[in-house]
């Protein structure tokens, strides 16, 4: 299985540099520092919701409402940067949504845990419990104008290098936390018990259960890990676009979820990578930018990653069928 | 039985405690038949997806291209509609076009579920994934189709679909009550409906029982699609115009709905008049508060909480048969 | 002798009213081989449950650990002490790597939070080395064979210091090799000074290392024997309470025309040059070990898989089976080694299982489903296997294992097979449920049906059975004419060593 997993990585891998080739044939501007660097930027919203659902996945759960999760996060920072943005810094903003974020992920957890619901159901009905209630409470308002420091932050850039005509482009510092967040996560599933307890639990949770394992610890963690990529989302997509509208979210939970899985993780738990989850980001963010690139009109962008989900799924379907065979006939 | 009998009385229950509640914050507006007639011609768009949704998760599966399937159904049976001759065309003729159009509609929307079922059981991907992708690929297909435009202005008679009544039943309610009573005879008298229980259940025994799991997947999907299909009919005709992404927020509310009428999650369990049951609390919840005068929202939330509350009471229940015996 | 490290002393249970283990007492010494005998319902697990601490015994009851009383032991403080049990699904985590299965565990109980990958493969090759054995670290638990995921299981138990390991129906799917390299583990743990309990019901294997066994029937302790003094007969005497008379059955048939023939039958891998015939209303007996290739040739006959050569002839004619559904249409039907997944849909009602193979027929003339009919027909199944059931809606998860095989058989007799073919017939069936599900297929045979019975209890075989085949690594061995052989004969060729 890690050897099937690690080929499937090298598959995604070689997918990309495929697309790249073809793309970079077309319009040789894909293929140059400024574009990846924007394009590492614009993954780090996606990126980010992916590592939570990683985690989800592993775990053996779903969770549909992180976008819900992530607009009353949004909303709330948002809120508090209006009414005195002048008295806030950007980590006390990380803060306050990650604080949301991980206590709405936890009530998640919870309900699933005490209820034994399964984590689809909860995740829907709590997705409606906290949208419906936000837009009541805020009447559907788009938030902007924040304060110049926010819009400033945005654009800090680590690494800065100049175009031929001069105009600076570089390492964005929302991808730099976006990446900072990758490798936290990247220790915690290789190298906390942790981490392993939860592939462990996905793996089989009844014999998670007779290790001793506290599987109610471990969904609290996980749902509240969710949360917590929710609530830093919501603060990058408010860096990036400067607004916070309340259905800008809701409904592309579907997106994230079709790149993890995209990257290796099984819905059935157990199995996932935060190498996968980047690659599955990757994979789905070249082919939207590689279009625009190629001049292929926008109207077709969905057509063309739904066949890319179908054909990996059913590629990676047939590999399986294939390695159960080889198996039979080897025993 | 003792699950499914505990879900079917809570339900009762709530949609008692529904009526009484809404009648008294309400008053007599609740109870009036002319809101009786709006939530009747409000239900059926939630009500014939959901029944989209509720076969497949029967059969321990999800159809996520319910709302694809309709949208571009919707649109190939709106782009005959408003093409030149059906417009030009009057009397018999027009309807002869409208039923046409719904026809092709149907074949589409029949097609598109064979190939969810091809790659469901022939192809044996997860069914989540497979109907992911394919509502992407089908959304996009829609989007191509019209360029991301509305397509409206339909002939007379397709627009009696959507707001006529027969003896003071709205059609769309008619079709939602002939949608149900289809489903239920199919999963209940048909040899094809035991299997699907029973396929939900445990496909491996099924299969060992010689039965054709390929096959009854299959069907299953298509019937899905169908039913799409006519939930097609009743938006665009309600509409008056078809788009790309009409009623992407049902979505996830059908398996709302589903989950909440007594339909298990794992497979293999749920009724048709659970089901229903589900829709009415539902659609009256959001028409008291509609009453009200307070924000569709607010029912948003409260269909999540009544999910919730379901589960958690029918959690207890078991918990305490459990604990008796 | 030393004390020992583990005795109860009259412990109960009971729950709700019934009881479920009565004053029983019981002791293991350190580094002894110690079986545990007895059918289903004879309190087995639950002792296993209280000596683990996953079950409190009633009051009044004594555990004692080298001498000293317990009064209250959780699961965790059991495992503290050196109790460890291995349950018959191994408690693995499948999409892990071996080990990671061996070690996780010791980090989780020292309260570690980083792992340290060294060290993990460090502690999972010690344990490995402590029993003698070499499995491949690095692969994943769902890559290897079921006796490798139960040494793996063994060495986790290592990495806790265990000085009791508990064996739940160890032996029940592994091949003879593989049972071997079970016992020599078992052999070197006892070098070691650590003991170890076999739950088992299937004790042939375990009986030759065993230094004692104790019996336990309806929840009472029937008493504790050195293993030299006990045969296989003894022991099922011990643990049934009765003495098990068969008349041998004789076929009615004719013989002339056999109504199934294989021809040379191969499948690569699975088994080779099979020839047999079937006639009408006999019972014909395959046995052979498991991997033999006994059940791969039963389901190309069912038509789950298709045969690589040879050919299959039904009345004389050849035919092709390329499904399930073709083999129905022959009138050939499978009962499968495992009930509960392949067998039966347990959470569905016991009427829907019984006419799941017939329900094209349960048919009124519009293709709906005629209720009259479908009552009926389970009424009289019901009867006429005298299955026991409080109503036909009850899923069939509620009922007993002989009780369960009887809707299978049901399910199958209903769609009248001209061959019926049983697949471990009474696997996990108590004696006297085993004596009338034999019963009914005897009856079967005696109505025309053929049955290939297969079976690994040779005598379940041997007592049914008018002729006896015998496979060995996918080959036929041998074909006996039962009343011409014996039950020894027959388990040398079972076993290879002729």
């Amino acid at each position: 299985m890690k050897k099937i997993l690690i080929r499937h990585e090298s598959f995604l891998a070689f997918a990309i540099i495929l697309f790249s080739i073809i793309i970079t044939l077309i319009n040789p501007s894909f293929f140059t520092l400024e574009n990846f660097f924007d394009l590492l930027k614009s993954f780090s919203l996606t990126g980010t919701f992916a590592i939570g659902m990683l985690f989800v996945l592993i775990s053996g759960g779903i969770d549909l409402s992180f976008t819900a999760i992530a607009t009353v996060s949004g909303y709330t920072i948002a809120v508090l940067l209006l009414n005195m943005g002048d008295r806030l810094n950007i980590f006390l903003i990380f803060l306050i949504a990650g604080v949301i974020g991980v206590s709405l992920g936890i009530l998640n957890g919870a309900i699933i845990d005490l209820f034994k619901i399964p984590s689809m159901i909860t995740t829907i009905a709590t997705s409606n419990i906290f949208y419906g209630l936000l837009t009541v409470i805020t009447k559907g308002k788009w938030l902007y104008g924040f304060p110049t420091w926010f819009g400033d932050f945005a654009q800090i850039r680590v690494i800065t290098v100049r175009t031929a005509e001069g105009w600076p482009y570089g390492l964005s510092i929302i991808t730099l936390i976006w990446i900072v967040l990758l490798l936290a996560a990247w220790f915690i599933l290789k190298f906390t018990v942790l981490g392993r307890s939860i592939y462990a639990m996905g793996s089989s949770p009844v014999s998670a259960q007779r290790a001793g394992f506290n599987l109610r610890r471990l969904h609290l963690f996980v749902y509240g890990f969710m949360g917590l990529m929710a609530g830093f989302g919501s603060v990058i997509q408010a860096l990036l676009v400067q607004t916070v509208a309340p259905n800008s979210l809701v409904g592309k939970e579907m997106d994230v979820i079709a790149a993890v899985v995209l990257g290796g993780a099984s819905l059935t738990g157990g199995t996932g990578t935060v190498l996968g989850a980047l690659l599955g980001v990757t994979l789905l963010g070249i082919l939207g930018n590689g279009m625009t690139l190629m001049h292929v009109p926008s109207l077709w962008y969905k057509v063309i990653i739904g066949v890319v989900i179908l054909v990996s799924v059913s590629f990676t379907a047939y590999r399986r069928k294939q390695s159960i065979r080889k198996r039979v006939i080897t025993e | 039985m003792t699950r499914k009998f505990s879900q079917i009385h809570v339900l009762l229950i709530v949609m008692v405690v529904v009526i009484l509640t809404m009648w008294i914050l309400t008053g007599s507006d609740f109870l009036n038949p002319g809101n009786f007639q709006s939530m009747a011609y409000q239900m059926p768009e939630l009500g014939i997806l959901t029944l989209a949704m509720m076969i497949p998760m029967l059969t321990a599966g999800i159809n996520l291209s319910i709302i694809a399937t309709a949208n571009l159904s919707g649109i190939v049976m709106a782009l005959i509609l408003t093409s030149e001759t059906s417009l030009q065309a009057s009397g018999w003729q027009s309807i002869l076009i409208v039923a046409g159009a719904i026809l092709v509609g149907f074949i589409i929307a029949a097609l598109i579920g064979a190939i969810n079922g091809y790659f469901i059981a022939y192809l044996e991907l997860p069914p989540i994934l497979a109907s992911l992708g394919m509502m992407v690929m089908l959304n996009g297909i829609s989007i191509v189709i019209t360029q991301g435009y509305v397509i409206s202005g339909f002939p007379d008679a397709m627009l009696e679909i959507g707001s006529a009544d027969i003896l003071g039943i709205p059609v769309p309610f008619l079709l939602l009550l002939i949608c149900a009573g289809i489903v239920s005879l199919v999963l209940n008298w048909t040899p094809t409906g035991t299997r699907i229980y029973m396929i939900g259940s445990n496909p491996i025994a099924c299969f060992y029982s010689g039965v054709n799991n390929k096959n009854v997947l299959l069907r299953t999907y298509m019937l899905s699609g169908i039913l799409s299909g006519v939930a097609a009919v009743v938006m665009t005709s309600r509409f008056n115009s078809a788009k790309a992404d009409y009623g992407e927020s049902y979505l996830l509310l059908t398996v709302l709905a589903s989950v909440l009428g007594g339909v298990s999650a794992s497979g293999g369990f749920g009724k048709v008049s659970g089901v229903l049951i589900s829709l009415i609390i539902l659609q009256m919840v959001s028409s008291g508060l509609n009453l009200m005068g307070i924000s569709n929202f607010l029912t948003l939330a409260l269909w999540g909480f009544i999910l919730l509350l379901v589960m958690i009471i029918k959690f207890l229940i078991e918990k305490y048969q459990q604990k008796r015996h | 002798m030393a004390e020992p490290f583990l005795s109860l002393k009259q412990v109960s249970k009971h729950y709700a009213g019934v009881t479920a283990l009565d004053k029983i007492n019981f002791e293991i010494n350190p580094g002894e081989i110690h079986c545990l005998a007895g059918e289903n319902g004879s309190g087995k697990s639950t002792m296993i449950k209280i000596i683990s601490g996953t079950v409190k015994a009633d009051p009044g009851s004594v555990i004692e650990i080298n001498g000293i009383p317990i009064h209250s032991m959780s699961a965790m403080d059991a495992i503290n002490r050196g109790i460890q049990v291995i349950y018959q699904d191994l408690s693995s985590f499948p999409n892990l790597t071996v080990a990671e299965n061996i070690a996780l565990d010791y980090f989780v109980a020292n309260h570690r939070k980083i792992v340290n990958w060294n060290e993990l493969n460090q502690i999972a090759e010690r344990a490995q080395s402590r029993i003698g054995v070499h499995l491949p670290l690095d692969a994943n638990v769902n890559e290897i064979s079921i006796a490798d995921q139960q040494l793996a299981a063994i060495c986790r138990a290592m990495t806790r210091d265990v000085k009791l390991l508990i064996m739940d129906e160890p032996t029940s799917s592994l091949t003879k090799r593989e049972v071997d390299s079970l016992l020599s583990v078992v052999l070197e743990m006892k070098a070691k000074g650590i003991s170890t309990i076999f739950v088992s019901h299937k004790l042939n294997e375990v009986l030759q290392i065993a230094d004692r066994v104790s019996v336990l029937r309806d929840g009472a302790m029937i008493g504790t024997y050195p293993a030299k003094e006990l045969d296989n007969d003894s022991l099922t005497f011990l643990m049934t309470g009765v003495k098990v008379a068969y008349e041998p059955f004789q076929a009615t048939g004719n013989r002339d025309h056999p109504i199934l023939k294989l021809n040379h039958l191969s499948r690569k891998g699975e088994y080779q040059d099979i020839s047999l015939d079937l006639y009408p209303g006999e019972i014909l007996g395959l046995t052979g070990l498991l991997g033999s290739g006994r059940t791969e040739l039963a389901l190309s006959i069912f038509g789950k898989t298709q045969p690589d050569q040879g050919e299959i002839l039904m009345d004389g004619k050849p035919v092709t089976i390329k499904s399930i559904q073709d083999a129905l249409k022959y009138g050939i039907a499978y009962v499968p080694e495992d009930r509960l997944i392949q067998g039966l849909v347990t959470t569905q009602s016991v009427g829907q299982n019984i006419i799941l193979t017939t329900l094209d027929q349960m048919t009124t003339r519009r293709h709906l489903l005629d209720s009259a009919k479908i009552r009926d027909s389970i009424a009289h199944w019901v009867k006429d296997l005298s299955i026991k059931v409080p109503s036909v809606q009850s899923p069939v998860q509620t009922l007993s294992g002989g009780n369960q095989q009887r809707v299978v058989l049901a399910k199958w007799i209903a769609a009248n097979p001209k061959i019926l073919i049983l697949d471990g017939p009474t696997i996990g069936i108590d004696v006297a449920a085993k004596r009338s599900i034999h019963e009914i297929i005897r009856g079967l045979a005696r109505k025309g049906i053929s049955v290939i019975m297969i079976s690994e209890e040779i005598p379940e075989v041997y007592h049914n059975c008018s002729r006896i085949l015998v496979m060995h690594k996918g080959c036929l061995m041998k074909t006996f004419v039962t009343q011409d052989t014996s039950i020894d004969e027959i388990q040398n060729y079972v076993n290879g060593t002729v």
